[in-house]
Parts: C-alpha cells; sequence; structure tokens
C-alpha cells in the first residue's frame, strides 16, 4: 500500500500552538507520528540568566499562558528552596487557591479545545463561558485575566481582597452545578463521545513511565502519581482530597485521560473550598526575599499538566547561574508516536487532544 | 380537506407577468411605430387585440413567449430557492446553534448598510437581527481572489464548484413547494431528485482529487467511501414507501397524505406516512438524509479538526461560497423531502380560504405549511449537528452497513406485509 506524510501543523485547526505533528497514513490507517517541536522555541532558559531572582517571575508566567501561576509558583518555589526562606502559612494558602482556580481555568480551557477537536463547537463556548468565572476570580485576586505575575519569591504579590471568598464560593457553587448538569452530559455522557475516545491513543502504564509521561496522563494509566499527594508541597498535605487516578479497565485511552483532567476539575474545587474554610484569616503572605543568593534549589510541581520541575543555581549574583526547566508536554509528546500508530486519522486528533499541548511550555 | 396554494401554478401565474411585461413594451413600440412606422407590425404581433383581429393564434402560445415563461419560472425558483431560502436557512441555523451556544450570533443591522438612508449618524449598526450578514459575506466572497493550486488539475478543479452548484439547483426542477409552486411535475420526480442528489459525491471527488492536496484527497475519498453507506438505505427507505404510496410522483403522494388517518376526538391524526409502518423507514431516511446534507455527525468529509476544512480546502473566493453555501440548499432539498414523503408535504391544519371578488384566497397556504414544515425539520437537524460529535470513517459505514441498510430491508419487509396483509392499502 502507498502511505504518506501529512503534516498536521504548524498552521493546522488541530494543532492547539504552533507545533507539527507529521503523520504517515496508510488510507485512513496511521502508521507513524513525528511530533516536530521548536516553532516557539524563545531560550527561556538562557533569558533567565540575565534578569533578576524576582524579575524572571514575569517571564515564567509566559511559559504557558493558559497556566501561568501554576509555572510562576514553580520557579518562585525553586529559588525559595536556593535562598532558604519560607513563605508564610498565609501566603501559602493563597498560593494554593491560586493554584487550583489556574488548574480549574487551564483545565476548562483544555475542554473547550477538546470539543471543536471532535467536531463539538458548542463545547467550546460553554467551557470557555465558566472559565471566564474563574478568569475573573484570578483578576479579583491578582488583577490580571492572563500572564498574572502573582506569585513572588517569599509569597504572593497581595494579600486576597475583602470580598474574595464569598465571590469563590458563589462561583464554585455555580459551576460545580454546571459540571454536574450540563458538562457531564455534553461531553461525558455523550455516546458519541464514547465511540471516539474510548480505545483509541492507548499506552501502557510501563511505557508511559518509560517516556517520562506524569500528571494526569500518567494518572489514566492507573498509576497514582500526584505530587502533591507524594511530595507535598505548600500546605497540600493538610488538605483532604483524592488524585484522580483511572482504576477501570481500558487504562491509557483517551477517555481514561479525558475523565481524570475533568474529575480534577471538581476535585479542584473542593481543594479551594477547604483551602478557604482552613486558611488563617489573616497574617503576613510575602516575607522580604534577599537580593542575592547563592547555592541550588528545585522545585517540581503537580502543573495542570504533569509534573513541572525548576532547577535554579545561584553564584552569589542577583540573578541565577542556571535554570533548568522540565516540561511535562515535552515528556508527554515524545510519547505520541505510540498513542497514534494503528488508529485512524481522526483519531489523531481525539488523542492529541486528550494529552492537553501547551507549546508554550512544550519549547519554553 | 387542506389549504390552496398561494401560486395556483407557477407557469400561469409567469405567464400572467410575462403578458404584463410585453404590453408594457407593446406601449412603447406603438409610440415608436409614430416615428419608425415599419414597427407598427412588430407591435401589432404583440398585441393581444389586433392578433384576434388579423386572426393570428393567442399570444401565450407562441414559441417565444413560452420561451420566456419557462426562463422566468426558472428564475423565480432560483430566486425563491437561494436568494430566500438559502439566505433565510444560513441566517436562523447561524442565530440558532449561536443561542446553543450562549450568544447573540450575528447582529448586523439594517443601517450598518454605507449608503443613504441608511447611513445616518447615532443608528445602532450592530444590534439588529443579523440577516444581513450572510449578505455582506457573499460580497466579500466574490470580491476575493480565485485562486487555483499550482499543481492541481485546473480544468477539473473548475468543474467541481460547477457540478455541485448545478446538481443542487437541479433538484429545485423537480422539487414542489405546493401543490401549484413547481417548476416541473415528473412522474418519477423523487427519483429525480436522489439522482440529483447523489451528483455531488462525485463533485467532491473530483474536487478533492484535482486539488493536489492531501487534505482535499483524504476528505474527496472519504466522501467517495461514504456514499454507498448512506446512499443505499436512504434508496432502501424509499422502495418501502413506494409500496404504499404506488407512486413516485411527489405531488401524488402528498395527496395521498391529505386526509384524516383517525379521530381521537377533537384531534385529528392526519394519514401521513409517519404514522404507518414507515416510521422505521423514516427514521433510516433521516438518519441517512443527515449524512448526505453532510451535517456534523457525518461531516467527515470535510472534517476541520483533522483535514483542515477537507475537500474545500483549496478553493477560495465565490468558488468556496459555492460549495460551501449550497450546503444550506441542500438542507433545504433534504428537509422538504423528509416532509414530503413522511411529513405530509404542504397539508396544513388549517383549510380557510378567503373570497376576495370570487378569488379564493388561502389565509394560510399551502407554501406557508411546507416552508413551516422544512424549517422545522432543519432547526431539528440543526440542533443535533450542533450538540453532538463528529464520527468516524469507520463509525459511520459500520452504521451505515450494519444498521441502517439491515433497518431499511425490514421496513421494505413491513410495507410489503402491511400491503400484502391488506393492513393498507396502496396509495
Amino acid at each position: 500500500m502507498t502511505e504518506f506524510w501529512i503534516n498536521m501543523g504548524p498552521q493546522h485547526p488541530m494543532t492547539h500552538g504552533l507545533w507539527n505533528m507529521k503523520v504517515q497514513v496508510d488510507g485512513e490507517t496511521v502508521t507513524d507520528a513525528k511530533p516536530e517541536i521548536g516553532y516557539l522555541h524563545r531560550g527561556y532558559e538562557k533569558i533567565m540568566e540575565v534578569r533578576e531572582f524576582q524579575k524572571n517571575v514575569v517571564l515564567t508566567d509566559r511559559l504557558c499562558y493558559v497556566s501561568s501561576i501554576t509555572w510562576s509558583h514553580a520557579y518562585c518555589l525553586a529559588v525559595e528552596k536556593m535562598m532558604g526562606i519560607e513563605t508564610p502559612e498565609r501566603g501559602q494558602w493563597i498560593r494554593v487557591v491560586a493554584l487550583e482556580l489556574q488548574r480549574i481555568a487551564s483545565h476548562l480551557m483544555w475542554l473547550a479545545a477538546y470539543g471543536p477537536d471532535l467536531g463539538l463547537l458548542t463545547g467550546l463556548l460553554w467551557a470557555l463561558r465558566e472559565r471566564e468565572l474563574f478568569l475573573d476570580l484570578i483578576q479579583l485576586m491578582s488583577g490580571a485575566r492572563m500572564n498574572q505575575n502573582y506569585p513572588r519569591v517569599g509569597g504572593v504579590r497581595n494579600d486576597l481582597p475583602d470580598n474574595f471568598e464569598a465571590m469563590c464560593r458563589r462561583s464554585i457553587e455555580h459551576f460545580l452545578e454546571k459540571v454536574d448538569n450540563e458538562y457531564q452530559r455534553v461531553f461525558q455522557e455523550s455516546k458519541v463521545f464514547h465511540m471516539r475516545t474510548e480505545g483509541v491513543g492507548k499506552i501502557s502504564a510501563a511505557e508511559a513511565i518509560d517516556w517520562g509521561v506524569t500528571g494526569p496522563n500518567l494518572r489514566a494509566c492507573g498509576v497514582n502519581v500526584d505530587l502533591r499527594r507524594l511530595d507535598p508541597y505548600e500546605v497540600y498535605e493538610e488538605i483532604d482530597f483524592e488524585p484522580q487516578v483511572w482504576h477501570d479497565g481500558g487504562a491509557g485511552d483517551s477517555y481514561a485521560r479525558f475523565v481524570c483532567r475533568f474529575n480534577e476539575l471538581r476535585e479542584s474545587c473542593q481543594i479551594i473550598l477547604q483551602a478557604l474554610e482552613k486558611m488563617p484569616k489573616t497574617g503576613p503572605y510575602r516575607v522580604k526575599a534577599p537580593r542575592r543568593a547563592e547555592g541550588e534549589g528545585y522545585a517540581k510541581t503537580e502543573d495542570s499538566r504533569g509534573e513541572a520541575l525548576f532547577y535554579v543555581i545561584g553564584d552569589g549574583d542577583d540573578r541565577p547561574y542556571r535554570v533548568k526547566i522540565r516540561s511535562p508536554v515535552f515528556c508527554t509528546m515524545a510519547a505520541t508516536p505510540i498513542m497514534l500508530r494503528g488508529n485512524k486519522l481522526a483519531d489523531s486528533v481525539a488523542i492529541l487532544g486528550s494529552v492537553d499541548v501547551c507549546v508554550g511550555e512544550m519549547d519554553k | 380537506m387542506t389549504s390552496a396554494p398561494l401560486i395556483p401554478n407557477l407557469f400561469d401565474v409567469c405567464v400572467v407577468l410575462v403578458l404584463a411585461i410585453v404590453w408594457v413594451i407593446d406601449q412603447i413600440l406603438y409610440a415608436l411605430a409614430g416615428l419608425i412606422p415599419p414597427l407598427n407590425g412588430l407591435a401589432q404581433w404583440f398585441d393581444p387585440i389586433a392578433r384576434q383581429r388579423l386572426g393570428m393564434g393567442l399570444l401565450q402560445s407562441e414559441l417565444l413567449i413560452v420561451l420566456i415563461t419557462w426562463l422566468i419560472a426558472v428564475t423565480v425558483m432560483v430566486i425563491w430557492a437561494t436568494l430566500i431560502n438559502l439566505l433565510t436557512m444560513m441566517w436562523v441555523e447561524r442565530k440558532f446553534y449561536s443561542r446553543l451556544q450562549d450568544r447573540y450570533g450575528i447582529m448586523i443591522s439594517i443601517w450598518s448598510l454605507p449608503f443613504w438612508p441608511f447611513n445616518r449618524a447615532h443608528r445602532p449598526t450592530h444590534r439588529g437581527t443579523g440577516y444581513l450578514q450572510n449578505i455582506a459575506d457573499g460580497v466579500k466572497l466574490l470580491q476575493k481572489e480565485n485562486i487555483t493550486p499550482r499543481n492541481a488539475d485546473s480544468a477539473m478543479f473548475h468543474i467541481s464548484p460547477v457540478l455541485i452548484a448545478s446538481s443542487t439547483l437541479m433538484i429545485f426542477a423537480a422539487l414542489p413547494w405546493s401543490s401549484g409552486f413547481y417548476v416541473a411535475n415528473l412522474d418519477l420526480g423523487i427519483l429525480f431528485i436522489f439522482a440529483a442528489f447523489s451528483l455531488a459525491p462525485l463533485g467532491i471527488l473530483i474536487a478533492g482529487w484535482s486539488a493536489n492536496n492531501k487534505y482535499t484527497l483524504v476528505g474527496g475519498l472519504r466522501a467517495a467511501a461514504m456514499l454507498m453507506a448512506y446512499e443505499i438505505p436512504m434508496i432502501l427507505s424509499v422502495i418501502a414507501l413506494v409500496f404504499f404510496t404506488g407512486s413516485l410522483n411527489p405531488l401524488i403522494i402528498v395527496r395521498q397524505q391529505e386526509r384524516t388517518l383517525v379521530s381521537l376526538g377533537p384531534l385529528a391524526i392526519p394519514a401521513w406516512y409517519i404514522f404507518s409502518p414507515q416510521i422505521l423507514g423514516f427514521v433510516v431516511f433521516s438518519v441517512s438524509m443527515m449524512a448526505e446534507m453532510e451535517r456534523i455527525p457525518f461531516d467527515i468529509p470535510e472534517a476541520e479538526a483533522e483535514l483542515v476544512e477537507g475537500w474545500t480546502t483549496e478553493y477560495s473566493g465565490m468558488r468556496f461560497g459555492l460549495v460551501f453555501g449550497f450546503k444550506w440548499l441542500r438542507m433545504i432539498a433534504g428537509a422538504a423531502l423528509i416532509a414530503i414523503l413522511y411529513l405530509g408535504g404542504w397539508s396544513g391544519p388549517v383549510f380557510t380560504t378567503l373570497s376576495v371578488g370570487g378569488v379564493p384566497v388561502p389565509i394560510v397556504p399551502e407554501e406557508a405549511w411546507f416552508v413551516l414544515k422544512i424549517y422545522l425539520i432543519s432547526v431539528v437537524f440543526i440542533w443535533i449537528s450542533w450538540s453532538v460529535r463528529r464520527v468516524r470513517i469507520d463509525q459511520i459505514l459500520n452504521i451505515g452497513w450494519r444498521k441502517l441498510i439491515p433497518y431499511s430491508l425490514v421496513a421494505i419487509i413491513l410495507a410489503a406485509a402491511a400491503i400484502a396483509s391488506g393492513l393498507w392499502a396502496v396509495g
């Protein structure tokens, strides 16, 4: 049979960002795939070496534009470890709230993008409609909808506004209602959706671990790994939550990945509610960080897409000597050919949509 | 009893129109004949009174007048179908799915027109109904450059939109809008409509192959692979219907449904074929029609997620507008077919006619009922297609071969059994 390569990108509706998935098809069946990345490489690790520690937060915001806070938080955590300072307790709780709000916003962006991937534009607009609630909350908290620049080395930029708790509860209540009714029906219980996602894009747990797949994509393979539980940072150990792991059969397919992420929406809401409950009502939210530091620090956090790692070395100057970023999507992307092979061409969209690609952090 | 058509006969209405135009021309000719005497003979040829005096036949039986009348009749149908119904259907779809998605949709108002008397200051230009948006889009497409890919088979590439557009318009030659509003009354009208319907996938295949693009190629081949999976069950379910109707003439099929099947107190159930063993055929026909219309669960030839825009990727300018916009025309035709075959066509529950000077004028004419049914059916299709995802090529083949074809065969057996046992009489 004649096989040919199809470029799914760099300008293609399937790619959520600037990258290229070369797919070799035999008729409709995918026989091979090659992710081509690097279109959005901005040289983050190098740029960060010439900027001061505190000023790098602005850069790390732009690593992933739908999940800014989680990335700048990971960087701040690494620098704090290097400097040997610790965020005050209220600051840590505020960070948890911010992280989970950002996780919901990021997952909703993924959910929105996963709609048109399978031909459901209504899903895009519904998910973006509810994302607006969380962007409003983030704006209330940090003053910006995108690239919030909220975490700081040593805490967060500002305290929560007065009415934040009430607004947060109201939004989450409304959102959970939408999730349980509308989203559940349109996204999860749709028969066509099951037809399109179940059994496609399978990857075994062993292969996923070998290729460095992390986060919801690995939990969908049935591996219970969540850094918020395994290696708790901030105050996650005081919070009672259940990492969303796929336990049933058919692990590692697009549907499992969908369900893990989808349930994380609910789980994150519960975390936020708990955090609002347990957080100290007053107190400092930030400590003064030294300008110069020497040493090494690394922090790994549970980003919306997997394990985000920052490794920062300081040589006594006011800017890092070396920064290393581990992007979860970069590693997941290497495993996508395994998921794609043997599936239909149309499934490549269903698979790549379910792994939640963010090109900004992938290309760094 | 049912309602009456607003247009008793399209040809007769057009003859009146033509004769009126001819009268105006005739008066001009008579006026000119005062200056140029030889024109008098021509003017008399066009003058019905003079013809009568000279012993010539009726003006409307002259070949020239008949030809002009047919041209006008066809033009009226094309304008009615494309300029009025196509634009309205696009507007209905865009507004309806926008509402499904919690947004307003298109909102251009008439005050946004850039010329007097609409370009007045302080008028809200974007707070209207948005009906003009599709016209604006069409004008924009007309202004755009028509690009032919360098290595494309230019002739085939340009034939394809013509084939698709003309075959879609051919449907409306045989498709009646009421018992009087039609261009041609064919004995095998339904068969002709299906033949015209099935030409478009050939155009899609040609378009996909000739554009020399991998996306269009895959899209075109998908259309070809899909064709069998839904055309066969669609024709088979119509065969089941023909057991009942005994005819393929849409006018006769509708007339058969104009009686009352059973009266439940004040509620009279009409003898529509959906209220018969044909209900199975109706379901199969509707699902296949959805694939025929290329609406979302089955629009895999132009799956925009993986194939950019499928077989239409390389088209630009008004050629894209034609292949894209005529989808709605096919949707209108498909909905009209469903209405004619299963939902009683233009037969409506109100049958009041108003007598104006001895001429009966229907209050709610048949055309109104038919258009209402078409739009309701289309809205249901739109609703479905904006609430579900797209199926895969192998899944639609499975649905077609494993579900729709067996069901349509069962529908044939049911229909044959109902006729053979005498439960249902032919016609």
